[in-house]
């Protein structure tokens, strides 16, 4: 329009609309050149030293035995993959749990009035944040369990419960049909769930305290002792028996020492996320509650610590994606999660780039769906604008 | 203080409530065991003879002998080089007024601050001497000391008048060539990967953070970019990078990276092991970079665009510097978790890092099965610690220095 009435039109090396897509493929034409020529160097060095650049080696026989699995050393490379990733998986979802509980009680601890806790909390946090996890899981699995903990004859047994030493903890454990327990567990949790919700609705109407931890609790325990006898689950206890224990469930050194470590290290950058966050809700909040006279505990459980989670959740959700990467460390130490696995493999005459391509895609997609997990819980626990 | 403010003191602090008291003497007792087993470690059962044996080991690894006098020039050098520097940013935070007057001239307080600010890491110098049996590190520190302190009395006379442009150019080359000098200096005598100790850790930290840094702000400007293309491009490398575990990085450099790179060219472990802390933080620098971006008012930028400046002007002069400042306390975080990082070279690499040798100096002949892995680990521990510690101190002080999040 205005050429046609006489503004001379804009060259099109000076034109923002060409110019953008000439920036564009110029920069995308680099990167694929760039990628083109990796690429092309790879396959031409793999060709020369005549190594497979395919995912066959998934079929091939694994060749080791992976610590505390009967998996054989017949089995395909792909289970044994498998195995490391539910190992991955073991170590992540205890490490998260362990390590939210402690991060959020230190975390509360730094802001404590009291002068002891306060100082005890500043100084873990202060020391483990700024030394290298490295050096923990290096020190957790060789000074601790290897070095502090005792040879398995003289092995501590704190209350009869527990079997500590340098061959891995045993705990109690149960006996009988893993599914039926887990599903026992879901439909107690649902239950608390249900009453919980039931006693909050009652406390609405009669203006009763709801008391919904202690009813949800009693028919957690209910529904707990209802399903354990009906599916006949029995619990065993560890005990010593000359050399080795038997009994229960005993988790591997190696285990022991990353969870130890992992949780140690985490949850020192938990506390500082938490304490940010507490100090983040409005200060009337706890004015309020002190108030109304709320407990210490209450105005914590009650008040305080559901607002402080809302802003925390993103970061803290950024420290469960380091924790799940963290765990790749295991490998330093003997823990057969996915990368030991695969660095055993490749050991074993698999081709490296496909393999810990193949590795990197899998913590990829497990960061992803953690991501995606916090994400959801992020938006459901965003305050609703009013 | 008086014995009525003492008591006042501890009724408030540790007696406010019957619960209070419990917790008091329980974790009151906890602590005092846990302080007694850290003195005795220290002063009665921990055996230190082999860190002092392997001292030099610890420090600078492998590095040949006859070449540690570079070293020590190195750091003398570059420690005059630093006091210079501190010298002429004062003179110019005086010049253009914007010191807080109280911290003019010399004083008690300041003096008071310095102290506060560094006396940890002179604690451990020390000890670090201490601990050596020659001459040598004695001769070096307190050079750099003296050389520090000529620096931090000459920057002003430096920093104080106007050179005009040229002169500000010219000074700033020769400042920023000081280091590269240095680095020659030192590189030519013994190439980099025969460098090992908390030296190696140090100078992969420090490679990394200076390669690291433009291109982190590159992906974070082309992740915020108009272009849709380059947009695509620089958020599924970040979010590809972000995902993955850095210690399998590194193990894939280091059993596969020769491939990816004609065969003439074969990177040494160290040059690996920098290219994969270099682009594993970039992605992590681009996410802080961008949120800083991100907390710059529009209005900045509309403004720029107002006055006519240019789209690159908008951004080096306008955006940026306000985007950077806005985010040093999580940038220096990422920094110092990048500087614990180096620590992975040498479990996934081989590298021999400070972490590594801990590990490995128990098992010399001389201490072979005597479990002195908790002594040298608790030394390595302190090393990291005291950079690291230091690092977030000094963050934190910028951070309220520069205002953020204040005005």
């Amino acid at each position: 329009m205005t050429a046609a009435l006489g503004t001379p039109r804009v060259p099109f090396w000076r034109d923002v609309r060409v110019l953008k897509w000439v920036v564009q493929i110029v920069v995308v034409a680099a990167v694929v050149a760039f990628i083109l020529w990796l690429y092309g160097n790879y396959v031409e060095n793999a060709e020369r030293q005549n190594i497979p650049t395919g995912l066959e080696f998934l079929d091939n026989p694994a060749a080791f035995q992976i610590t505390g699995n009967p998996l054989s050393q017949s089995a395909p490379v792909s289970d044994a993959l498998y195995q490391g990733f539910l190992n991955t998986l073991r170590i992540a979802v205890a490490g998260i749990i362990a390590a939210t509980l402690l991060g959020t009680i230190v975390g509360i601890a730094r802001l404590s009035k009291n002068w002891i806790v306060a100082r005890m909390a500043t100084v873990y946090v202060e020391l483990v944040r700024n030394v290298p996890l490295a050096l923990f899981v290096t020190a957790a699995f060789s000074v601790v369990v290897l070095g502090v903990f005792p040879a398995v004859q003289e092995a501590w047994t704190p209350l009869g419960l527990m079997v500590i030493s340098n061959r891995g903890v045993a705990v109690p454990w149960f006996e009988g049909s893993g599914r039926g327990l887990l599903l026992t567990i879901a439909v107690a949790a649902l239950a608390w769930w249900v009453v919980a919700k039931w006693r909050g609705r009652v406390a609405d109407r009669t203006g009763h305290l709801p008391r919904s931890g202690l009813w949800g609790g009693i028919a957690f325990v209910v529904v707990m002792v209802v399903g354990w006898f009906a599916f006949g689950t029995e619990a065993t206890f560890p005990d010593l028996d000359g050399r080795s224990s038997v009994g229960g469930i005993r988790i591997d050194p190696s285990f022991f020492a990353l969870f130890l470590a992992l949780v140690i290290y985490t949850a020192s950058h938990i506390a500082e996320i938490v304490r940010g966050s507490i100090q983040a809700v409005a200060r009337g909040q706890a004015e309020a509650a002190d108030a109304i006279a709320l407990s210490g505990f209450q105005k914590m459980w009650y008040v305080v610590l559901p607002q402080a989670f809302r802003v925390a959740i993103p970061p803290i959700g950024n420290q469960y994606l380091n924790l799940i990467k963290n765990s790749s460390l295991g490998a330093a130490i003997g823990y057969y999660d996915l990368t030991l696995v695969t660095k055993t493999a490749v050991g074993n005459g698999a081709p490296a780039v496909p393999a810990f391509t193949l590795t990197m895609v899998i913590y990829i997609a497990i960061s992803l769906v953690t991501s995606l997990i916090v994400n959801i819980a992020n938006r459901r626990m965003a305050l609703v604008e009013r | 203080m008086s014995a009525a403010r003492v008591i006042t003191w501890v009724r408030r602090n540790l007696f406010r409530t019957p619960t209070d008291a419990v917790m008091t003497v329980v974790f009151g007792s906890i602590s005092i065991w846990a302080i007694y087993r850290t003195l005795n470690f220290v002063f009665v059962t921990g055996r230190w003879e082999i860190i002092e044996v392997n001292l030099k080991l610890l420090m600078i690894g492998r590095y040949p002998s006859a070449h540690v006098l570079r070293l020590a020039v190195t750091v003398v050098v570059l420690a005059g080089w630093a006091g210079l520097l501190a010298g002429i940013v004062r003179a110019r935070q005086i010049r253009s007024g914007r010191l807080d007057p109280r911290n003019l001239g010399f004083s008690a307080r300041r003096v008071r601050d310095l102290i506060g600010r560094f006396w940890l890491g002179g604690v451990v110098v020390l000890l670090l001497l201490l601990l050596s049996s020659t001459p040598g590190p004695w001769q070096m520190v307190g050079a750099a000391c003296v050389a520090a302190f000529i620096g931090r009395l000459v920057g002003p006379f430096i920093g104080r008048p106007h050179f005009g442009l040229l002169g500000n150019t010219i000074m700033t080359v020769v400042l920023a060539a000081i280091p590269v000098v240095m680095y020659f200096y030192v590189v030519t005598a013994v190439g980099f990967d025969d460098w090992g100790g908390f030296m190696l850790n140090l100078f992969l930290a420090v490679c990394s953070i200076i390669l690291c840094f433009p291109l982190g702000v590159a992906l974070a400007l082309g992740r915020r970019s108009s272009l849709p293309l380059v947009r695509m491009i620089c958020t599924t490398y970040i979010e590809l990078v972000r995902g993955a575990p850095l210690y399998v990085l590194l193990l894939l450099a280091n059993s596969a990276l020769g491939f990816f790179v004609p065969s003439s060219v074969a990177p040494s472990t160290s040059t690996r092991a920098i290219v994969v802390f270099t682009l594993f933080t970039a992605a992590y620098m681009a996410e802080i970079i961008r949120g800083g971006l991100q907390s710059v008012p529009g209005g900045q930028l509309e403004a720029a665009k107002a006055v006519g400046l240019s789209p690159a002007r908008q951004t080096g002069y306008i955006v940026l510097p306000q985007a950077l400042r806005n985010v040093i306390p999580a940038q220096i975080g990422q920094l110092i978790s990048l500087f614990k990082d180096t620590s992975l070279a040498g479990i996934a690499m081989g590298l021999f890092e400070l972490l590594n040798v801990a590990d490995t100096i128990p098992t010399q002949e001389q201490f072979r099965g005597q479990g002195l892995l908790a002594e040298t680990l608790t030394f390595a521990a302190l090393l990291f610690w005291i950079v690291a510690y230091t690092m977030s101190r000094e963050s934190q002080r910028l951070e309220k220095r520069l205002g953020v999040g204040v005005r």
